[in-house]
């Protein structure tokens, strides 16, 4: 089975920290990860090799640095990876997101099965899955949560979830799948994956490269712009309720007796 | 791309400290960008005093539409398992604002085996118009069947703006109708309005893990769509009296051949309310200190009848399971009466709380920061609180 995995570099959240005053993310010493669905997108394409053989490439759109993403997912056992990197992909929206890795995968050849997680935590909008798979003209399931592979292995069983329960689904290949993190468990690097992927060479890719036209890419490509952004703010209605212990549950009491609520 | 005007550049440093993204760095007196960093957000422009800074904005004129031709706003109905999500109660509510304010009419699509009997309840709820696609092939979920029936329709009558439900579904199918219709849309909004100069959607999502508010506006594209959190927006209450059309589609073979199988589809969630749906909810923090003291809030929820809720710092530890997670990775509530015990009142918590009527909020530290925004505030230790609390409600009720 020929696999490819999009993955995305996120900011680190455990260390970036949030300047209150100034209203924006203080960046200095952030480090870059692999977005932490994508390592369980990693972990499906790797199990689907062990299982019925096949080949896994990964890829990412993002700066140069994006390289360190690939590196590790090489480190995991993935067999291949590039970056697609271009100062014009700057900026983009999921519409222009999914052109671009659209285009790259089709500049690597032919797949079989393409997996995203569920979402990227920077964004959170879950929306590049669904949408690559239309770019791609192959059907989607997302929120992916138990794999099968059918007998011919041409055919896959999915349990997708959703609020209130969940749907078995059987999809035809080619398709795209975005799992969830209860999907597997990732497995950690091994020594020998460490050593190729401090070896390999990882191939950049530019919008000329994978044939993008420059007006469907970036901050061109997208259709959706930032208006403003705001540092939210509440409305301080407190009252604080003082005393010791007792008075202040009476105090509560007595609150939430006015209220109706008891 | 950004760029500076080193002319009117001062190098006072505002931009560098505004960027996120530490691609802004002011040397020699004038600000310098890091193309490879820049995402070009444009949040430094809005800062610079002198109005140096530029973010050139290529128009999308690929777009070739023409968004005058572009008229009214529609809601995708979310029917699943029998029944009609209340998200798209909300999504009419906030739906018929936008359609006033536009003077359009407010259309919502309904997709399904059997579902034209509910489309009156759809106009009893805001909608002027239902466009029912009833077809038993239509039974169960399949993206690529609905994102084809939504998008073809689109195309044809040509809305200005989509709006869907930002669940498992709406998030599933919605992002490729808009890939279909090639225009932009905005994923887990908590606000929108319209701009009525230009007709714009401003619509407003949190970004950065909840630390801020962006506001997105499709300018040159439509329709303008977006999903919309459930339980941000208010529904309207049912109106009988209200008149609406009701247009029958015939779906084609097209758009029903689907590449999707589904075996079977399975309802797990015992019916009654969930957390997102009680009138009250008891949230564990951190501060609840262990799983054992759990059974306080178990104990508090049962004699309120109330839904349990926590901290992602209480379902990280796992002494609460991951679906009671309130906030910008979990669920949003908007009970009577929300009850925090031992929760800091992070951003990302409180994003998940604003539409209670009443927060309740117990902490050790009278610098928290849920005190900001609680109707009532108790400084104190959660394992005194608590205890005299559920003696004393039980002492109210008689039990
Ligand atoms: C991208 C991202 C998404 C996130 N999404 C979410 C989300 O959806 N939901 C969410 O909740 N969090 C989320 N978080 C985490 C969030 O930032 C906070 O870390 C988390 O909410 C903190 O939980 P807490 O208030 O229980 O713990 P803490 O912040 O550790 O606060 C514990 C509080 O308990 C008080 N306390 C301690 N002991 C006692 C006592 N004996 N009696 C009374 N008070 C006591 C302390 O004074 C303190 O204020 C997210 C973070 C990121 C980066
Ligand atoms: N720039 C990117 N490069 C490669 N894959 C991406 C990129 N952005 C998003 N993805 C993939 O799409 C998924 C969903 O991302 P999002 O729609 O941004 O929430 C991620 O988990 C990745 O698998």
């Amino acid at each position: 089975m020929k696999i490819a995995v999009c993955i995305k570099q996120v900011p680190d959240a455990s260390t970036v920290r949030f300047d209150k005053e100034k209203g924006t993310l203080v960046r200095e010493g952030v480090e870059s990860v692999i977005n932490p669905f994508d390592y369980n997108a990693i972990e499906a394409g790797l199990a689907l090799k062990d299982q019925v053989g096949g080949e896994v490439s990964v890829l990412t759109m993002g700066p140069p640095q994006a390289q360190d993403a690939i590196r590790e997912a090489i480190s995991l056992g993935v067999d291949n990876g590039i970056v697609v990197s271009d100062r014009a992909f700057a900026g983009a929206d999921t519409l222009a997101t999914t052109y671009t890795l659209a285009k790259a995968i089709n500049k690597l050849g032919e797949f079989d099965l393409v997996i995203c997680g569920k979402q990227a935590v920077d964004g959170d909008t879950a929306q590049v899955g669904p949408g690559l798979a239309v770019r791609l003209g192959i059907p989607c399931v997302t929120c992916v949560d138990e794999l099968e592979v059918l007998e011919d292995g041409r055919k896959l069983r999915l349990k997708r979830m959703c609020e209130q329960g969940y749907d078995i689904v059987e999809v035809e290949l080619p398709a795209l799948i975005t799992v969830l993190a209860s999907l597997n468990t990732p497995r950690v690097p091994s020594l020998k994956g460490k050593m190729r992927a401090k070896k390999t060479d990882i191939p950049m890719l530019s919008a000329e490269d994978i044939g993008a036209e420059t007006s469907k890419v970036g901050l061109a490509g997208s259709p959706t712009q930032v208006a403003t952004t705001t540092v939210p703010t509440f409305d301080a209605k407190r009252e604080m309720l003082e005393g010791e212990p007792e008075e202040q549950v009476d105090a509560l009491i007595g609150k939430l007796k006015e209220a109706g609520i008891l | 791309m950004l760029t500076v005007d080193l002319e009117k550049c001062i190098g006072c440093g505002e931009c560098e400290d505004a960027c996120s993204f530490g691609a802004i760095e002011v040397k020699e007196d004038k600000a310098v960008v890091d193309l490879d960093k820049c995402t070009m957000c444009g949040t430094c422009v809005d800062t610079c005093p002198e109005g140096a800074l530029e973010l050139a904005k290529q128009e999308s004129e690929a777009s070739g539409i023409n968004p005058d031709e572009w008229r009214g706003v529609w809601v995708t109905a979310e029917y699943r398992f029998g029944h009609t999500a209340p998200v798209t109660f909300e999504l009419l509510g906030k739906g018929r604002e936008l359609a006033n304010d536009l003077s359009v009419p407010l259309t919502a699509v309904l997709i399904g085996s059997g579902v034209r009997q509910h489309a009156q309840e759809l106009v009893e709820r805001g909608a002027d118009r239902v466009l029912v696609v009833d077809h038993p092939e239509l039974e169960q979920f399949r993206d690529d069947v609905f994102a084809r029936i939504v998008s073809g329709l689109a195309r044809r009558e040509k809305p200005e703006i989509i709006l869907a439900g930002a669940t498992a579904m709406g998030r599933s199918y919605i992002p490729q109708v808009a890939t279909m219709l090639e225009t932009g849309l905005t994923a887990d909004c908590t606000e929108l309005e319209v701009r009525k100069e230009d007709r714009s959607l401003l619509q407003t999502r949190p970004a950065f893990g909840g630390n801020l508010l962006a506001t997105i506006v499709c300018p040159n594209h439509r329709p303008q769509m977006s999903t919309v959190r459930p339980h941000v927006l208010k529904a309207l209450e049912p109106d009988a009296s209200r008149q609406g059309e009701i247009v029958e589609i015939t779906p084609t073979d097209e758009e029903l051949s689907s590449r999707l199988k589904i075996v079977e589809s399975v309802m797990e969630k015992a019916e009654g309310p969930g957390l997102a749906d009680s009138d009250i909810v008891v949230a564990a923090g951190r501060g609840m200190e262990s799983e054992k003291n759990m059974a306080l809030i178990h104990e508090l929820a049962e004699l309120l009848e109330a839904g349990v809720g926590a901290s992602r710092a209480v379902t990280d530890a796992e002494w609460l399971p991951h679906r009671t997670q309130i906030g910008q990775t979990g669920v949003t509530v908007s009970p009577k009466l929300y009850m925090g015990f031992g929760i800091s009142g992070a951003i990302q918590h409180v994003v998940g709380i604003q539409g209670a009527d009443m927060i309740v909020a117990v902490n050790k530290d009278p610098e928290a920061p849920i005190f900001d925004l609680a109707t009532y505030g108790i400084v104190g230790d959660v394992k005194t609180i608590l205890p005299l609390l559920i003696k004393k409600i039980k002492k109210e009720r008689g039990v």
